[in-house]
């Protein structure tokens, strides 16, 4: 029982930074429908710059949650600044081109930030300096960190503190306005261009935020480390209802339960040899190794792409997601 | 499309056409290993041990067949890629290289070695190890460093013995290096009547090892084998700290550098891990310090080995009386050499007999040399340096 | 159509034309040889790039569907190849029982991806053929346990090259006072198969079956509308365009003699739609430039800029392949924005993009 509530704890943690990724995916798509591929690249830069930082602050006297503090507060920014100029540079001018066009721009996008991150920070494996001292509780059997439980604790509040301003700002307003008809809300007066741009300029500094969270978690940061994190999250936004902010959540935390319970219970669940009427077709290799395996936990990096697959096949619009018109 | 291809492949001519006008008649020697990309550090410190033995045969004035040779070094950069790696190779064999040390990673020694096969010129590798390059059966195909095979028994060896595991888990980051030594792993503990729990996997870019992890801590093995890399391999520990898992950790030589201290941080301390060869740092004298002169820095890992080869080449050279590969290739098979990493002979595969694997540990953030395995028998490596400085 | 190939005006030049390129194609490897056998040896990876951008240029350009995971089906063939003709199983079937098999399977996996995505919206399918082709690339790393299908991520060495009886392409021969190196032989192979691939190119263009993707593409709920079943419209651009990959992915394997997983990540996915991309979606001439051009670069950077900078600076400031990479990304974001229908622009694409812009 404790392995299968430390499993879930694992889950909720990993489930929490996707969560936190996948917002800003939602957000965009919400907003203009578009798969904003360089995302997970804007969550790299984030830990990169936050891995300068705290390496420089690491030698001083200061304590170390300020230390991670000013990490967070130099990364926000500069990926505001990312983010900002690649909604003005690469997807505004195309704003009204067919979709296809702004999906490639993307990709272009997430190559070229990749490359220059590693023509900064070059293309070694960073190490975090280890100043957070992480304390490990055990409860109801389960071992929990601080990191872990400040990441989970963080990514609530932001949730909350999202839809506050989505649901009780003006800007919160003139965001879901122009989601429904940026045409109409242009008409009754919302700047539709300022309100995108604050959308990609929101996302990236949760992506910053996202991208110290795991920096620090993982303790490593690395100018790839935002291809395969962006790809889940994306597999998590669309999983809660792509356009949805508490969706993206659910998805993110589902997605992270799925992958480390089916990492920890997969290899299990398909052994042959646990199956009295399957275990005669394999009787040899049971007798020989006790097991016959056929999916282990190197197939975890799948789940995240079945997910993705059978949830757009299935049911397009999500768990929490309302039904979008197919605007081809 | 037919304009602009032209223009291409005369730009192209042009360059090659520039770049052939430099070379002299001189006796060329090919050296291929990643000189950009991740392990660029590394091939560049191939490429300094080859460089050392050439410049030093060059200073040395030999006379073969007559003549005053002089040996130029065709240093190439394979980008750690098999595809780049055999258009290399390509380029090797149309320079007439008279041999070639290299490549460094196996994946792409393999396919390039069958184009040096084919064109009959011998290559000796100082550090790919995997098997199933000599395997291939490949005439002039050589390597000086120990194989996964060999590399993979001496540490879960050293573990069984050392550590007296009843269970051990095996990860492996499922990759040809990775999977190649974990697998020698666990055939060999299996054989010294150890259990080992059924396999599990991550990726070369795994960052959560929590959802294994905890898995494995339900099964409580005694010790744990990791192979893969030091980037992954650093949180593997790590986070297996965290979740209090007790295991004794070992790692292949990917993962036996410093920065496993650097990742992991405390939790790295005590951990095992192989090498296989020697440590630079217990290469000849001579040799250490003649590369410190030349290069300003210390050999990074398989410099020794790359610089044994590329004079294993010239002696075998020397004494057959000629630089034509045909002519060398018989006497290089049988020759013994003791170079800057030991006594070297080849066995009837190409591989090296009795190559030595050291066994390190982590001690206040650094590895440091434990024991060195040698024709299946350990030797602390204290006694080891003695018997060599004797 | 591209006026090179306006036969009704001016067929005489045509006709030169295409005996000039022709000449041009069957001197070249003898031109490169006399440099080097490596040019001959790029030269040969840039046609197995131009065999799968042509491949691609079918679901993305005639039919309109991006896919993101295109190089499965290049891996697709690639292993079918090198599971039937290598010591892996044993087997040694002969390439041209092989090539079809592989085309089959191939083929087979492009339904299987798109029967069920077929409904999908254009950025969705992206990404899940992006995850179909890291399924697969994940399932070839793998299914070396429990049973050893694919050897996993050792890779499947020793594979055969083509030979047809005793004639084998790995062999050098000499012929008529000409060297006829391996490479060189697989260079003519891979010409002609190039060729043939062209030529259905140009002919599925202008047929039924190119009118109707064209159709589906512009706009799919008319094209339903004028009677064209578009389901077996777009499942058969994805089986086409599979099956031209998993020819080329065979020819890979003969010509490498060794293939592992690594060779089919996602990188080389996102490469061959550049080169799409580039050329000009839905050209067919286009795209062979944009194959061409984007197969060469890191050539001719490995042979300008390496030098060039350590000239410059003694050592390499910024790597060749960092460079490649810029130069893709920059291609595909700054021709999105300011040359949209690529380099040499299908006449279609063109009118439809203006369009668009009136509309807007």
């Amino acid at each position: 029982m404790d392995i299968f509530l430390q499993q879930v704890v694992n889950g909720l943690t990993l489930g929490s930074v996707y969560a936190i990724v996948a917002l800003g995916y939602t957000m965009v798509y919400g907003i203009i429908q578009l798969i904003n591929f360089a995302h997970g690249e804007v969550v790299m830069i984030g830990a990169m710059v936050a891995f300068s930082v705290i390496t420089v602050l690491a030698g001083t006297a200061m304590p170390p949650l300020l230390v991670v503090l000013t990490g967070v507060a130099c990364a926000v920014p500069v990926c505001m600044l990312v983010g900002y100029g690649m909604e003005r540079l690469a997807y505004r001018p195309l704003r009204r081109a067919p979709r296809l066009a702004p999906l490639i721009t993307a990709i272009g996008v997430s190559i070229i930030l990749q490359h220059l991150a590693l023509l900064v920070w070059s293309r070694n494996v960073m190490a975090f300096p280890q100043i957070i001292r992480a304390e490990t509780y055990t409860v109801g059997g389960a071992a929990i960190t601080n990191v872990q439980v400040a990441i989970v604790l963080l990514c609530v509040a932001i949730m909350g503190g999202l839809a506050f301003l989505v649901y009780r700002t003006r800007l919160g307003t003139a965001m879901r306005a122009t989601a429904q008809n940026p045409q109409v809300a242009g008409l009754m007066g919302v700047d539709v261009n300022r309100v995108i741009a604050a959308t990609f300029v929101i996302g990236a500094g949760l992506a910053a935020v996202a991208g110290v969270m795991v920096g620090t978690y993982y303790g490593i940061a690395q100018y790839t480390m935002g291809s395969i994190l962006g790809l889940k999250a994306f597999a998590a936004a669309v999983l809660g209802g792509i356009g949805n902010i508490p969706g993206a959540m659910l998805g993110g935390v589902l997605l992270g339960v799925v992958e480390a319970l089916g990492a920890g219970y997969i290899g299990d669940v398909t052994d042959m040899c646990r199956y009295s009427w399957l275990a005669g077709l394999v009787e040899e290799r049971c007798r020989a190794d006790g097991h016959f395996i056929l999916f282990g936990s190197n197939y975890q990096d799948v789940f995240a792409f079945v997910v993705l697959i059978l949830v757009l096949v299935l049911r397009p619009s999500g768990l929490l997601g309302e039904r979008v018109g197919d605007r081809a | 499309m037919r304009r602009i291809s032209l223009i291409v492949v005369a730009a192209g001519a042009a360059v090659a056409l520039a770049g052939c006008s430099k070379e002299s008649p001189d006796i060329k020697i090919g050296h291929a290993a990643p000189l950009t990309g991740g392990i660029a550090h590394l091939g560049k410190d191939n490429e300094n041990g080859a460089r050392l033995a050439i410049e030093q045969a060059n200073e040395a004035k030999l006379k073969i067949g007559g003549k005053e040779v002089k040996f130029t070094l065709l240093a190439e950069d394979d980008q750690a890629d098999p595809k780049v790696g055999t258009t290399v190779a390509q380029k090797m064999v149309d320079a007439k290289v008279a041999g070639v040390v290299g490549h460094l990673n196996s994946g792409v020694t393999i396919p390039a070695s069958a184009l040096y096969k084919d064109a009959g010129i011998p290559m000796i590798t100082g550090s790919a190890t995997n098997p199933k390059l000599t395997e291939q059966g490949f005439k002039g195909i050589f390597r000086v460093v120990a194989r996964d095979d060999q590399q993979g028994p001496s540490v879960a060896n050293y573990l069984a013995s050392q550590n007296k595991p009843k269970l051990v888990a095996v990860i492996d980051d499922a990759t040809a290096y990775g999977e190649g030594l974990a697998n020698e792993v666990e055939k060999t503990l299996k054989a010294a009547g150890v259990d080992v729990l059924p396999r599990e996997k991550g990726t070369d870019k795994t960052t959560d090892w929590k959802a294994v992890l905890t898995k494995l801590k339900g099964r409580t093995p005694d010790a744990i084998f990791y192979g893969g890399m030091d980037a992954t391999g650093g949180p593997l520990i790590k986070q297996a700290r965290e979740l209090d898992v007790k295991a004794v950790f070992a790692f292949g030589d990917g993962a036996c550098t410093d920065k496993m201290s650097e990742l992991a941080g405390a939790a790295a301390e005590g951990l095992l891990c192989s090498q296989a060869g020697i440590p630079p740092q217990a290469a000849t004298k001579a040799f250490l310090e003649a590369y410190k002169k030349r290069f300003n820095a210390d050999p990074i890992l398989y410099a020794p080995f790359t610089y044994d080869a590329a004079n294993l080449i010239i002696e075998a050279m020397k004494q057959a009386d000629s630089t034509e590969p045909a002519k060398y290739l018989p006497v290089l098979e049988k020759r013994v050499h003791n170079g800057a990493s030991g006594r070297i002979e080849f066995d009837a595969k190409g591989d090296r007999k009795d190559a030595e694997i050291t066994i390190f540990t982590m001690k206040g953030g650094k590895v440091e040399p434990l024991a060195v395995v040698k024709g299946g028998t350990t030797q602390s490596f204290a006694d080891f340096m003695k018997a060599a400085g004797g | 159509m591209h006026p090179l190939f306006d036969t009704k005006n001016s067929p005489r030049l045509v006709w030169a034309g295409v005996a000039v390129v022709a000449l041009t194609l069957l001197v070249l490897p003898f031109a490169l040889a006399q440099i080097g056998t490596t040019w001959v040896r790029i030269t040969n990876y840039a046609i197995l790039y131009v065999l799968l951008a042509l491949g691609l240029n079918i679901v993305v350009g005639f039919a309109g569907l991006l896919d993101l995971g295109y190089i499965a089906f290049y891996a697709v063939g690639a292993y079918t190849y090198a599971l039937l003709a290598s010591p892996h199983f044993g087997l040694h079937l002969p390439f041209w029982a092989i090539l079809p098999i592989g085309a089959l399977v191939a083929a087979f996996f492009g339904v299987l991806l798109g029967a069920p995505t077929l409904k999908l919206r254009g950025d969705y399918l992206a990404i899940v053929t992006l995850g179909f082709g890291e399924i697969v690339r994940i399932f070839l790393n793998n299914l070396s346990r429990p049973v050893n299908l694919t050897n996993g991520p050792q890779g499947v060495t020793g594979i055969d090259p083509f030979s047809l009886g005793d004639f084998s392409f790995a062999r050098s021969e000499t012929f008529l006072g000409l060297t006829f190196s391996g490479p060189i032989k697989y260079y003519y192979l891979l010409l002609a198969v190039m060729v043939g691939i062209l030529a259905l190119n140009v002919r599925l263009q202008d047929s039924r079956i190119g009118r109707a993707w064209e159709a589906v593409r512009e706009d799919e709920t008319a094209a339903r509308a004028m009677g064209i079943n578009t389901t077996h419209m777009k499942l058969l651009a994805f089986a086409m365009g599979a099956t031209f990959g998993g020819v080329a992915g065979g020819m890979f394997s003969a010509i490498q003699g060794f293939i592992s997983p690594e060779s089919f990540i996602l990188v080389e996915s996102i490469l061959v739609v550049s080169m799409v991309v580039l050329g000009g979606m839905g050209n067919i001439w286009g795209v062979v430039l944009g194959a061409v051009l984007l197969s060469f670069v890191p050539e001719i950077l490995r042979w300008t800029v390496e030098p060039m900078q350590r000239a410059l600076f003694g050592h390499m400031l910024v790597e060749p392949e960092v460079i490649r990479m810029l130069i893709f990304g920059f291609a595909l974001v700054l021709i999105m924005l300011y040359r949209p229908a690529g380099l040499l622009p299908s006449a279609v694409r063109k009118r439809e993009l203006a369009r668009d812009d009136d509309a807007a």
